[in-house]
């Protein structure tokens, strides 16, 4: 420091130098990707601070950004490829070289793709390099792929796309400058992070109402205006009790129903026959609608009708069709979605539940936004202003992790349709490249996989009916090791990650050879019934032999999962690292500008480590996959790098969107530019291209929209995206269940089928509460992330972890009362499955039947660099294990996902437990899982991080 | 004991909005990370991997749970760092002169060449916003990032607190609240900023804003209600809805 003299004689500095250079790149420290500048100081990180310029955060960084210096020096990070000699789970490896680790991967994985390449299972967990790991395994050849939406929010993406073509957070954001009312659904406080922050201040500022709907009461919904405490797992029917006072009040926009959903097309009413419950269509397959001039069904998309939503028009018989709305308006203007019927079971009284519905109806029709931007639509009509109903909500896992969570996603979206806010101003609005119909979207592949040969399309996609599943020829075994897009998940579009190892382990539907996984802790916190799944991950057949007989794992960080691995292969930090935050991924743009973005490295590794993707580049080289190598064999991509700048998936459309062409003057559509990365770092790490005004709204039905999407390769032609209240493929699996329609699930599927795939969003109990003795289990038990801290990858930082090192069981304190538990004392919590004793923390701002712990603290003793004896090992303690991947029997001689049934997303929530006092003298949570050996070496005990700046 | 200075009339400090703090640590973390390799001895992690860690953070936020008689309860983050105080008895208290109030704006500051590590001042302050530097053996505080807000080598719009600059809820002001036209005199002027216990009498610099009213589950509806329509009364509504669109 240089010596000054301030006016009081001090020694201050007040102008140091602060850094050599700053270089900008992608965070990692969750998934909100938000940009950051990197200060490095005499080749070390002396400051990570948010980029003010950068779409996402616009300068500023949580928590987690902010602790990066400590995750990227993490005392956990693995230096070189290991190769285990103990038992798997003892963390006994050797270290090897590259060159031995990749010819013995290469081995493993080329033997399996000669002779059958579905004896593979690559699964990625948080994975921002989905459309590589993606294509990779498509050209492998397996139909064993996924990430990790499955047991994360699926239901929420998937409950979006089917019915408008978009979903909350990567595809949509609320209009926060615009909106007059809030509402947030089951958000802890994450999903995503900074950005839903920036917008509660923007609603804050503006002074507009913010209701929380949460069994739990903090962050988020500790500064909503309104806090509804809702029952876990009842959300779909509060929102279904708000619809129906909508309905009855005629506060619904049916205008926009007209024009942009299928509220008019006509639905089939024949009960018994094969077309019950479809569309009317015909016989060009235009949905059909009645004409209110002529009373006659005509096509939807003739021009010039004015379409009815109500009456009923008679077909050949006693056949006849009825309106989607008209349905829709009768099933819900019901006394069984009362708000005092409702709240028996929400939780929520019926006066709260009738005054939120006034209040909606209140901000969406008496306070409409109107911007003056003409815009015309699909059919050609000139709208002279945008006119908009500002309700905005948002919504994520609490909402999703439920075996109902796909009906509820679909309740919340149809609510938001009925009011017509969705892309109008003030409502929500789309991010492209959405909205995305499903029509535009993939169908699942993975069929008749053959040995050295790609599968023809992607893996996961968006089955319109049970022709699109993933079957055997029996039309009954499951394609996929997950048993996705089979009878037992058939709109399971993310995969179902929590279900691979116990289905290898079982070798149901078949056995597999390799399990292939990147940045997923499967052994920990990412499983359910953790202490069983270590034991699947370890168990040997009669010969002595592993069940799941090779295990490769790739991370930047020793996880408990690594000490699973027979093969390690180490990944980098987040600064050392090419990455692209892709359009063909999950994308991070924003509703006024398609975006995209890059990781590079802004430090060098001084570790022997090499960043995933380009191993994962460099074993397909070596195994020959089609499109990474040469005709000469020579591979095509030196690294991902090269790849994120040459790839096509398709002419003119990369990785990346912005400087494509020679010359970098394309956005979007363009032939690759070799210069595109440094011209991503030249702009910040990311690309912006802002949309005209005109565009900005109504995308589904936008002519400038769609001609702006099509300019920059988001979709090859116009699309009108008609948003679906009334879900037809719903109704044909419904269809295939009652026999009526091919393929049919077996008898034991059918009953729940038909009760769970209602074409209309509908409310039914979470499975567990129905499986188990309320009486005996009459609590909830949920877990949120904390806002400082990410899963597991977090909890190891030196200073996340001094915020929160240890996870209580937050418990309500009438329940406390009720078992004589005190705050600071121990407890047994049980589910049908298992027992955890936990400490316990009273709370009264919580749900009166619901506990709850944060996600992710504890750890196994020997993982993560930590000193076994350290509080996340010693009193951190997982919920995970009262949690099953299957539900209790239930006398069916089938053991039935512990998933929702339509889309597999894991049911973290559904959760049922009771508690009871427990001694713990020993201070130790349970159950206690034995050491695992470090496979890093030992931390310094203390941390002077800048001592070289100072002094 | 040191004196405390003249009183300037610039009191530069934080104005803190418990209306949006949503208790995230952004703050907390950030100022961490500038000044362990800024102002004084790095903010040191004892047993950092272990089983006590401790750290010197000059931040932290404290989360409290209020349970009125009449509605739900709920949780209130208070984020507690420095105030400033203009009678900063941490200062008084000080035996060597090291903590120090700055004349030209009122900053409290430490200057650690002169500091004995005594703790006397960390006992003086009733907010608890001292801390010990585990291992330098220093007393550590709020510098107001001192080296930030002159700081030339940054952008003027940088020139803030780190904490300020990163709070993702905007729940962090800081300017001068001795200039009654300030931003932030205005912001507290309006929102009814508050001292932190007045009645510790050491005047803090530091504002907080109250969170707004929050509404209670029976409140009533808004005046322009949803009316249920008469039994029959929803399919006549849509004709005439569908007869206004034309």
């Amino acid at each position: 420091m240089t010596a000054q003299r301030n006016a009081d004689g001090r020694r201050l500095d007040m102008s140091p130098t602060v850094s050599d250079e700053v270089k900008q790149t992608t965070c990692y420290m969750c998934a909100c990707r938000c940009g950051i500048n990197v200060h490095l100081r005499d080749g070390k990180i002396r400051y990570i601070e948010g980029n003010r310029d950068h779409p996402v955060n616009r300068g500023v960084l949580c928590a987690k950004g902010s602790a990066g210096i400590m995750q990227h020096y993490s005392p956990a990070r693995l230096s070189k490829p290991l190769l285990r000699t103990g038992e798997r789970g003892s963390g006994e490896f050797r270290e090897i070289e590259w060159e031995e680790a990749l010819a013995l991967a290469t081995q493993w994985l080329g033997d399996v793709r000669k002779s059958d390449p579905k004896k593979l299972a690559f699964f990625t967990g948080r994975d921002q390099s989905q459309s590589l790991t993606s294509w990779w395994a498509q050209q492998f050849g397996t139909p064993n792929y996924a990430a990790h939406g499955g047991f994360c929010s699926v239901n929420m993406a998937t409950g979006g796309i089917y019915t408008f073509g978009g979903a909350f957070w990567e595809f949509g954001a609320p209009d926060w400058e615009r909106t007059e009312l809030f509402l947030i659904f089951g958000v802890a406080e994450d999903h995503d992070s900074n950005p839903i922050k920036l917008g509660l201040s923007k609603l804050k500022s503006r002074g507009v109402k913010i209701i929380g709907v949460n069994p739990v009461r903090t962050g988020y919904n500790a500064v909503a205006d309104e806090w509804v405490g809702i029952t876990p797992g009842t959300d779909g029917l509060f929102v279904l009790s708000l619809i129906r006072e909508l309905i009855r009040a005629g506060k619904i926009d049916v205008d926009y129903l007209v024009r942009y959903t299928n509220a008019p097309w006509l639905v089939i009413d024949a009960p018994g026959e094969a077309d019950h419950g479809l569309f009317l269509r015909d016989k060009d397959g235009s949905p059909m609608v009645i004409d209110r001039k002529s009373g006659k069904a005509v096509a939807a998309g003739k021009k010039g009708v004015k379409p009815h939503v109500a009456g009923s028009v008679k077909l050949k018989g006693k056949r006849k069709a009825v309106p989607a709305f008209e349905l829709l308006a009768k099933k819900y203007d019901d006394d069984s979605y009362s708000p005092e019927v409702t709240g028996e079971i929400t939780g929520v009284p019926a006066a709260q539940t009738r005054r939120i519905a006034a209040e909606i109806a209140d901000a969406a029709f008496n306070r409409e936004v109107v911007i003056e931007q003409p815009w015309t639509d699909m059919k050609g009509e000139r709208h002279e202003r945008m006119i908009g109903r500002p309700v905005s909500f948002h919504a994520m896992r609490g909402v999703s992790a439920h075996s109902n969570g796909f009906q509820t996603a679909r309740a919340i979206h149809v609510l938001q349709i009925l009011l017509g806010s969705i892309d109008a101003p003030g409502g929500f609005r789309f991010e492209p490249p959405y909205p995305r119909s499903v029509g535009m979207l993939p169908k699942p592949h993975g069929k008749n996989s053959k040995a050295n040969t790609p599968l023809g399309g992607p893996h996961l996609g968006f089955p319109e009916g049970p022709e699109h599943l993933l079957l055997e020829a029996d039309n009954l075994t499951p394609v996929r090791i997950d048993k996705a897009f089979s009878w037992d998940a058939p709109m399971s579009a993310h995969g179902l990650m929590h279900m691979v190892i116990s289905n290898a382990h079982a070798r149901d539907p078949y056995p597999i050879d390799v399990l292939f996984l990147y940045m997923a802790n499967m052994a920990w916190n990412s499983s359910m019934n953790t202490s069983s799944v270590m034991k699947m991950l370890s168990d040997k057949d009669e010969n002595g032999e592993y069940v799941i007989p090779k295990i490769i794992y790739s991370d930047a960080y020793s996880s408990e999962m690594v000490a699973f691995a027979d093969l390690v292969l180490p990944d980098t930090t987040y600064l050392e690292r090419h990455d692209c935050i892709s359009l063909l991924d999950r994308p991070i743009s924003e509703p006024d500008s398609l975006c995209d973005a890059i990781r590079w490295p802004v430090l060098k590794p001084d570790r022997d480590v090499r960043g995933f993707q380009s191993v994962l580049l460099d074993l397909g080289a070596r195994l020959k996959l089609p499109g990474m190598v040469q005709d000469d064999g020579s591979a095509i991509y030196a690294d991902y790098a090269d790849y994120m700048a040459n790839h096509q998936r398709k002419p003119g459309i990369g990785p990346l969107a912005g400087w494509r062409g020679a010359d970098g003057s394309k956005a979007g559509r363009g032939e690759p530019n070799p210069g595109q990365v440094d011209a991503y770092i030249a702009n910040g790490g990311f690309f912006k291209k802002h949309i005209p005004m005109e565009a900005q709204f109504f995308k589904h039905a936008n002519i400038a929209w769609q001609d702006f999407a099509v300019e920059h390769g988001l979709q090859d032609g116009r699309a009108e995206i008609t948003f679906q209240l009334y879900l037809e493929p719903m109704r044909k699996f419904q269809l295939a269940a009652e026999g009526k329609l091919a393929p049919q699930p077996p008898e034991s599927h059918r009953a729940r089928i038909l009760e769970t795939f209602q074409p209309l969003p509908h409310w039914y109990p979470p499975f567990e509460g129905e499986a188990v003795d309320l009486n005996e289990f009459p609590l909830h038990a949920l877990t949120q992330r904390p806002a400082a801290m990410y899963h597991s990858w977090g909890s190891q930082n030196a200073w996340l972890r001094q915020i929160h090192g240890t996870n209580p069981m937050y418990v309500p304190g009438p329940v406390c009362d009720a078992a004589g538990i005190g705050d600071g004392d121990w407890a047994w919590v049980t589910s049908v499955h298992g027992k955890i004793r936990v400490p316990v923390k009273r709370m009264e701002a919580v749900n009166p039947k619901t506990m709850w712990t944060w996600n992710a603290i504890g750890k196994r003793g020997g993982a993560w660099a930590l000193n076994p004896e350290a509080p996340e090992a010693q009193k951190g303690f997982l919920l995970n294990h009262l949690i099953h991947e299957l539900l209790p029997p239930k006398g069916d001689g089938l053991r039935w996902a512990n998933s929702d049934p339509v889309t597999g997303q894991a049911a973290w929530f559904d959760l049922r437990v009771r508690i009871e006092k427990a001694e713990a003298p020993d201070g130790q949570s349970l159950p206690h899982a034995e050491n695992q050996k470090p496979v890093v070496g030992a931390p310094v005990r203390d941390i002077a991080y800048g001592k070289e700046w100072t002094k | 004991m040191t004196s405390l200075p003249q009183p300037s009339g610039k009191k530069l400090g934080l104005v803190i909005d418990l209306d949006i703090c949503v208790g995230c640590h952004a703050c907390v973390v950030n100022c961490k990370e500038w000044n362990t390799g800024g102002y004084g001895a790095p903010l040191a992690d004892a047993d950092a991997y272990g089983s006590h860690p401790e750290g010197a953070w000059l931040n932290r936020i404290h989360s409290f749970e209020v349970t009125p008689a009449n509605a739900p309860a709920q949780i209130v983050h208070f984020p507690k760092s420095c105030l400033h105080c203009e009678d900063a008895p941490c200062v008084t208290v000080c035996p060597t002169g090291a903590s120090y109030k700055r004349s030209e704006d009122g900053i409290v500051l430490v200057e650690e060449d002169k500091c004995i590590g005594c703790g006397l001042c960390a006992w003086a302050c009733p907010y608890g916003a001292r801390e010990m530097d585990p291992l330098a053996n220093v007393m550590k505080k709020c510098t107001l990032c001192v080296d930030r807000i002159y700081n030339e080598n940054l952008a003027k719009e940088d020139q803030v607190p780190a904490c300020v600059r990163t709070c993702p809820a905007n729940a962090r002001h800081f300017g001068d609240l001795g200039d009654s036209g300030s931003e932030v005199s205005k912001i507290v002027a309006d929102r009814g900023g508050f001292d932190l216990m007045p009645e510790a009498g050491t005047r803090p610099v530091n504002k907080y804003l109250p969170p707004r009213k929050k509404t209670a589950p029976a409140a009533s509806p808004p005046s322009v209600g949803v009316e249920e329509l008469a039994p029959t009364g929803f399919l006549s509504w849509l004709d005439r809805a569908l007869e206004k669109l034309g």
